[in-house]
């Protein structure tokens, strides 16, 4: 497992790169099918507004897949992910136009732990809102 | 209705393995629209000291889906299906998921509680290779809304 960031290059407050995600209804569809989550609030617009919703909403692990590009777009190897969670706090709508939903990913160095260990606090934004709570990573540095 | 909470601990044990493919992971991490080379190129994965391409980190949720959805529709357990959202969502790796495993996914019923009217269920998934080794665990944490004695 090799990352590419050295533990001891990162400070606390150390920010990564900034990613942006636009998500349209076809990565829905796609989602849909790759994951065999097949919720028809994710595809669905008549049955999503039947169900209170706005319009079509991004499935959650979606979201939290593209949050945490973040952190492995950043650290090279995926595999030096020791921990990730998030909370889902607020719905991500996908309206059935040409733009779709844009995410404003930004993350930076929260914590130094012994072991090489970082932890990394991630701030996932749609239409200035923040989507996810939480949103944490521990990663593994070289 | 509450959940039944004599279902807290309740283990549900492995059904069959679900085998990982290169493709399958190419599959999602395109679908997630992750070109990283972990998850595409053999030799690059290789090269990072993997075995083989390595999935992205949420993949393991797809493995433990159809366990914890066994858990969660168990009928004794009183969850309301038609009110549910998926609140929390926590990975712990022991190593990447790795094309070429085969994995297995035992779920406990971790926690059951009620907050401000919504029944909360936390379910851990430990998903191992077929031969005993833990590769990762995972929380789901899935929110009932307005289910619990008392609310509206």
């Amino acid at each position: 497992m090799s990352a590419s960031v050295a533990w001891a290059d990162v400070e606390v407050g150390t920010e990564l790169p900034a990613l942006t995600v636009r998500l349209q209804r076809v990565n829905l569809v796609m989602y849909a099918g790759a994951s065999g989550d097949f919720n028809p609030i994710h595809w669905n617009q008549r049955f999503a507004q039947a169900v209170g919703l706005p319009d079509v909403i991004a499935h959650g692990m979606l979201t939290m897949a593209s949050a945490g590009r973040v952190v492995t777009d950043w650290v090279g190897d995926p595999g030096s992910v020791v921990e990730y969670g998030v909370r889902f706090t607020r719905p991500v709508v996908v309206p059935d136009d040409d733009r779709g939903a844009t995410l404003e990913i930004t993350a930076s160095v929260a914590e130094k732990r012994d072991d090489n260990l970082v932890r990394i606090d991630i701030t996932a934004k749609f239409d200035d809102a923040t989507v996810l709570g939480k949103a944490q990573a521990v990663v593994r540095l070289v | 209705m509450a959940l039944n909470q004599d279902f807290l601990g309740k283990v549900y044990p492995a059904g069959p393995a679900y085998e990982v493919g290169r493709e399958k992971i190419r599959e999602f991490a395109i679908a997630i629209g992750d070109m990283n080379p972990a998850y595409h190129d053999v030799h690059h994965a290789r090269s990072l000291g993997h075995r083989d391409v390595i999935a992205p980190p949420t993949f393991p949720f797809v493995v433990s889906m159809r366990a914890s959805a066994v858990a969660m529709f168990d009928p004794g357990l009183g969850l309301d299906y038609s009110r549910v959202v998926h609140g929390e969502q926590r990975f712990a790796y022991r190593r990447p998921v790795t094309a070429g495993d085969s994995l297995v996914v035992v779920t406990t019923i971790e926690n059951i509680r009620v907050a401000a009217g919504n029944d909360i269920l936390t379910t851990r998934s430990d998903i191992s290779t077929d031969d005993g080794e833990l590769v990762v665990t995972t929380w789901a944490v899935t929110v009932a809304r307005g289910t619990a004695e008392g609310s509206a």
